[in-house]
């Protein structure tokens, strides 16, 4: 009896928002008249970072701090239709109508700032410190605050934007499943390392280490938050969770957290990330959306380190000790395969 | 059935209801005194979310009969920070990004308080046992294993 | 840890951003450190109601009798719902987008389906009262035979799961039990290949488990209207569902959300939002429905199971020439969302490499089980778990190195896809090559100089000749098998292109306005005499001639599209996805 170590492998994509879009998203942005901005949403956030990312993205295209912008979310009498935080569609499809509010609260910010210095709007820069100058001539500037209370007290304007982002619906070929899905797609790959208990059964997941293909990380830190929480999903998946452990039959579910198995913070395993940035041609600064692919590649991963450490195939998820010991048992024994470098 | 008075302290304020025999502290803040701090995840001890400390000492609200409270001092997620200032467990929660959809870190907040007040200088597997009765779905655990630790670091949480 | 490989793809980049790309704090994170995040049960109301429902104790019965009359009379009991209070008692949740026919009620009147279903709902002043109420209501039911696994919930004879789709399937385009991808002519590749790599994968049943369970708070305001305190995760969806079951005009209710403790797609489908607002309309004051733990696990609508058999035909040299694919949803009761996460999956197959023959027939079966629901990664995991184990198995068959295998198969820049559209921003080779480089996971010098920016496009970008079938006539199940009916001609496309976006300025340097995404209309170039499809041998060559993705794919010469008017926004458009029509 031993406990064999195995290694596997398994890469994935992953499409961005609804299939065949028809998924809009709108959103509006206002300015108070000292030049800080509200941005009205009806998304949701979930955890995944809904308010946050918009507001980068909404700071980005106005050009001002951070700071300076918060997003008001979720209000059906302020925040204007949105299809929901589903499908990995919020940093797309909400990010890119955020953009277009904040490049028409831009718009007219820098018509205001034109009309206080005299020059035409097409010369404004803002330096995203509160600032807006002259192009190549930082002296003759005006700030932000500046500009939206002669926007609201002298010259009569409203700093404000509204934005939509549709991808038209596609149609579907009945006959050969012709279609316009998608136009953005993430990619990720993945090594895990488990150690697999020929007497017991059991896995544990020693290490695992990926890379991701996120068009661009609006927010790193959150990233971070989505892959690392949704490696251990996918962990959990794989070797745990199962409302029917006898499926098709539906009895014995579990009805609470002790019947219903999931990892605990003791059961975590060391998880490097490497993010690479293909930006997609139509996501908010390139972004994709990492929210529900992050799970995918860690189920077939530890499946197939589980066959690499004992020489079992499971292919009913999840990957129970009984699984592995009735395939040990079929084969003979622990069937070692061949190492694949590392650790 | 008829209801009997409690009267004890919560975050360091007198507050004093009426609550059924069988009414539950969890039933009794959230829905009696309008403190949401403390979630209701499942009703029966097995997620945390509903953590509160009773005079110091870890519990879980919804196991807990509101009528034993009289006299105590009951302290929740909303009591943790220093008027404006952040307790340090909080404040390394945020420099952790320790929460996500932020539905068990009142819980998860309670216990590491709990934990450190006993044990400043716990190891990473006390850490861990210090929150294993508490759920999280969005994090993976290891962002608060860091941010407790962290707090420990800091040295700034004081034993109780 | 995280880290960055910046150098790749950098040309494709501009990083002289302020704010996108910094580690910022989170909006959010005060408040959630605080308890201060207001989740949607976080709300007083004096004189709050507790709504709690009577569900099925059994998997598939005729309700004969209900008999609600003592819990009417019990302690703190304010009303007792039924199904004919609900002014709207047949939906589907994708109806809001004109998918689908209405086939699940809030309050079941003639039959359970599912082992949970609610029944009736009871309203009383305390949560205790109405759970002691629920235990007074008496329902007859006569059990009938139930179904419950995908594959025999097909087969002629079978119990009727759900009337509205009586042969326990979703109907496809008025036309199919399935949906299909065809993409070339599988059977003859297989013919043709050195070794068939077949096995069933079978994903399990997930509960999405959130800390906080589905609820809402719904309460009259002063206007004649209802906010409505809810954890949906689509604000609007969830109240489109509500005003359409409620028949109320949508600017009746106020919805008020958007800080959920959890939800990975267990709060799409509005489960409790309609009857805490009913309740609310019926007793005039504020109504909570929250499901306590147990049901939120049992009855909170999981991510169903999928059925999944993969069969591959593989050369000697290790490229992929053909794969079929045959996939069960298990939707559970009613459908949900399941109808369009098979789209989703037919889409995503054949995963990310380039197939030169593909074939799929994904199914969504009824089954006598809760509702299934979307959850995170819906319609890809299950099949990712599928595919990638089977890809472990297909280089093992052909001994090549799993790493080694991906690449070689990997989708690159200008490669068709089997759904018809060129794959463009592909990135999976260089993700294959960075984990083989963090895990020091041996790869050859020819594996690690591909890149997915070349050596795609050319005869890759070729639609080939497909064989069509007729297979899965609805309401004929002796039609699954059956005879190729038709060969379509290489290069046929037939549905119009969506219009290409494109992002605006997306090199330029900062204070340029940031890039909008703009949609521009398809300009097809013309048609041009396509060669007969013959599958290239795979040559990777780091030499290769630059990408020819920038050349969109030549339409077909014949048939000619439909005309294609420019696809326009508006619900109306989705019943022509599937030419499902709702009823």
């Amino acid at each position: 009896m031993a406990r064999h170590r195995g290694r596997g492998m398994a890469s994935v994509n992953y499409p961005i928002g609804m299939n065949l879009g028809g998924d809009p998203s709108q959103a509006l942005i206002h300015s108070n008249p000292d030049g800080k901005f509200t941005v009205a949403l009806s998304a949701i956030d979930l955890g995944q970072g809904m308010k946050q990312v918009t507001r980068q993205v909404a700071a980005e295209t106005l050009g001002v701090p951070m700071e300076d912008v918060y997003v008001d979310t979720a209000d059906s009498d302020t925040g204007p239709h949105d299809m929901g935080s589903f499908a990995s569609r919020g940093t797309h499809r909400m990010g890119n109508a955020v953009i277009a509010a904040a490049r028409e609260a831009r718009g007219v910010l820098l018509e205001a700032a034109a009309e206080e210095l005299e020059v035409n709007a097409g010369d404004l820069v803002t330096d995203g410190r509160g600032n807006i100058h002259v192009k190549g001539a930082p002296s003759r500037s005006i700030t932000v605050k500046a500009t939206a209370q002669a926007a609201q007290f002298k010259q009569g304007k409203t700093i404000a934007g509204r934005g939509i982002f549709l991808i038209p619906l596609s149609t579907v070929d009945p006959q050969t499943g012709e279609m316009n899905p998608n136009t953005a797609f993430a990619h990720a790959s993945l090594v895990a390392d488990v150690e697999v208990d020929d007497e017991t059964g059991e896995v544990t997941v020693l290490k695992m280490a990926s890379a991701y293909e996120l068009g661009r990380a609006i927010n790193p830190k959150m990233v971070e938050q989505q892959l690392v929480g949704g490696a251990w999903m996918g962990i959990s998946h794989a070797l745990y969770e199962t409302p029917e452990p006898y499926y098709p039959d539906p009895s014995h579910g579990p009805r609470d957290f002790n019947e219903y198995l999931m990892p605990g913070p003791g059961d975590i395993a060391p998880y490097s990330i490497t993010v690479l940035e293909r930006p997609a041609p139509d996501g908010p600064f390139g972004g994709k959306g990492p929210g529900e692919m992050c799970a995918n590649p860690v189920l077939p991963a530890i499946a197939n380190a589980v066959y690499n450490a004992v020489g079992v195939r499971v292919n009913d998820l999840p990957i129970t000790p009984e699984k592995i010991l009735r395939g040990i048992k079929a084969n003979g024994g622990a069937r070692p395969q061949p190492r694949r470098g590392g650790g | 059935m008829a209801k009997v008075p409690v009267q004890f302290r919560l975050n360091g304020s007198d507050r004093a209801a009426f609550v059924a025999p069988a009414d539950n502290l969890l039933t009794l803040l959230r829905r009696g005194l309008n403190e949401f701090g403390p979630k209701y995840g499942c009703g029966q001890g097995t997620c945390g979310t509903c953590t509160v400390l009773i005079d110091g000492e870890l519990q879980l609200s919804c196991l807990t009969l509101a009528a034993t409270c009289e006299g105590r001092h009951v302290e929740t997620v909303s009591g943790m920070a220093n008027g404006p200032t952040l307790h340090p467990i909080q404040q390394a929660f945020m420099e952790h990004f320790a929460a996500q959809c932020g539905f068990c870190t009142p819980g998860m907040l309670t216990a590491a308080r709990a934990l450190l007040e006993a044990n400043p200088t716990p190891s990473r597997e006390e850490v861990i046992d210090g929150i294993s009765g508490n759920i999280c779905r969005c994090t993976g655990y290891e962002a608060i294993i860091e941010a407790i630790l962290a707090a420990a670091r800091s040295g700034q949480v004081r034993r109780a | 840890m995280l880290e960055f490989r910046k150098d790749l793809f950098a040309a494709e980049r501009d990083d002289n951003l302020n704010v996108v790309g910094k580690g910022a704090q989170r909006q959010d994170m005060p408040g959630h450190v605080t308890g201060r995040s207001p989740f949607f049960d976080d709300h007083a109301f004096e004189g709050l109601l507790h709504l709690k429902v009577v569900r099925s104790p059994h998997h598939h019965a005729r309700i004969r009798h209900i008999d609600t009359s003592a819990a009417e009379r019990a302690p703190g009991v304010k009303r007792v719902l039924r199904g004919a209070d609900v002014p709207v008692n047949k939906n589907t949740l994708l109806s809001l987008i004109n998918f689908g026919k209405d086939d699940e009620p809030t309050l079941a009147v003639s039959k359970v389906s599912y082992k949970g279903e609610p029944v009736v709902a009871i309203i009383a002043e305390t949560e205790h009262q109405a759970l002691a109420a629920r235990a007074l209501v008496r329902v007859d039911y006569e059990v009938i035979p139930h179904v419950f696994d995908v594959e025999e919930a097909l087969k002629p004879g079978a119990p009727v799961v759900n009337e509205t789709y009586p042969n326990n399937y979703f109907d496809y385009h008025d036309r199919y039990d399935h949906s299909k991808l065809r993409f070339g002519d599988v059977e003859r590749a297989f013919a043709g290949a050195d070794f068939i790599v077949d096995d069933r994968y079978q994903m399990s049943p997930i509960e999405h488990a959130p800390t906080e369970t589905n609820g809402s708070i719904a309460a009259p305001e002063q206007n004649d209207r209802f906010v409505v305190h809810s954890c949906a995760q689509g604000l609007f969806f969830s109240l489109g569902t509500a005003a359409k079951i409620l028949n109320l005009e949508s600017n009746r209710l106020h919805f008020v959300g958007g800080t959920v403790g959890g939800g990975f797609g267990g709060k799409v489908d509005s489960l409790t939002e309609p009857l805490s607002i009913l309740g609310a309309m019926m007793t005039g004051q504020p109504v909570r429905y929250v499901l306590d733990r147990e049901e939120e696990m049992l009855y909170g609508s999981p991510r169903g199971a999928e059925r999944i058999y993969i069969k591959d035909g593989i050369m000697r040299d290790g490229r992929i020439v053909a794969r079929r694919i045959r996939s069960y949803f298990d939707a559970g009761a009613y459908t949900r969302l399941s109808s369009y996460a098979a789209i989703k999956c037919t889409a995503h197959l054949p995963g990310p490499y380039t197939i030169p023959n593909v074939s799929a027939d994904i199914y969504v079966a009824y089954t006598n089980r809760c509702p299934s629901t979307a959850m995170r990664g819906f319609g890809i995991t299950a099949v990712d778990f599928a595919l990638e184990v089977h890809m472990d198995k297909g280089a093992e068959a052909c001994g090549m190195d799993p790493m080694e295998f991906r690449i070689l198969n990997a989708y690159r820049d200008g490669d068709m896809k089997a759904h018809r559209r060129v794959a463009k921003n592909t990135a999976l080779i260089e993700c294959v090559q960075v984990v083989a480089d963090k895990t020091g996971w041996p790869l050859s010098d020819q594996a690690r100089r591909q890149s997915s920016l070349t050596g795609g496009g050319g005869a890759r970008a070729d639609i080939p000749a497909t064989v069509l079938d007729d297979n899965g006539r609805i309401g004929r199940p002796e039609t699954r098998t059956g005879p190729v009916t038709e060969t379509l001609p290489a290069g046929t496309m037939r549905i119009p292109m969506t219009k290409q976006p494109i992002m605006e300025g997306s090199a330029e340097a900062r204070p340029t306005p940031p890039a909008v995404p703009q949609y521009e209309p398809y300009r097809p170039t013309p048609p041009a005499n396509q060669p007969a499809y013959q599958p290239q041998p795979y040559q990777p060559t780091p030499t290769a001639p630059p990408p020819t993705q920038a050349a969109p794919p030549s339409p077909p010469s014949a048939p000619p599209p439909a005309s294609a008017p420019p696809t326009q926004h508006g619900a109306v458009r989705f019943s022509s996805v599937f030419g499902t029509r709702r009823r």
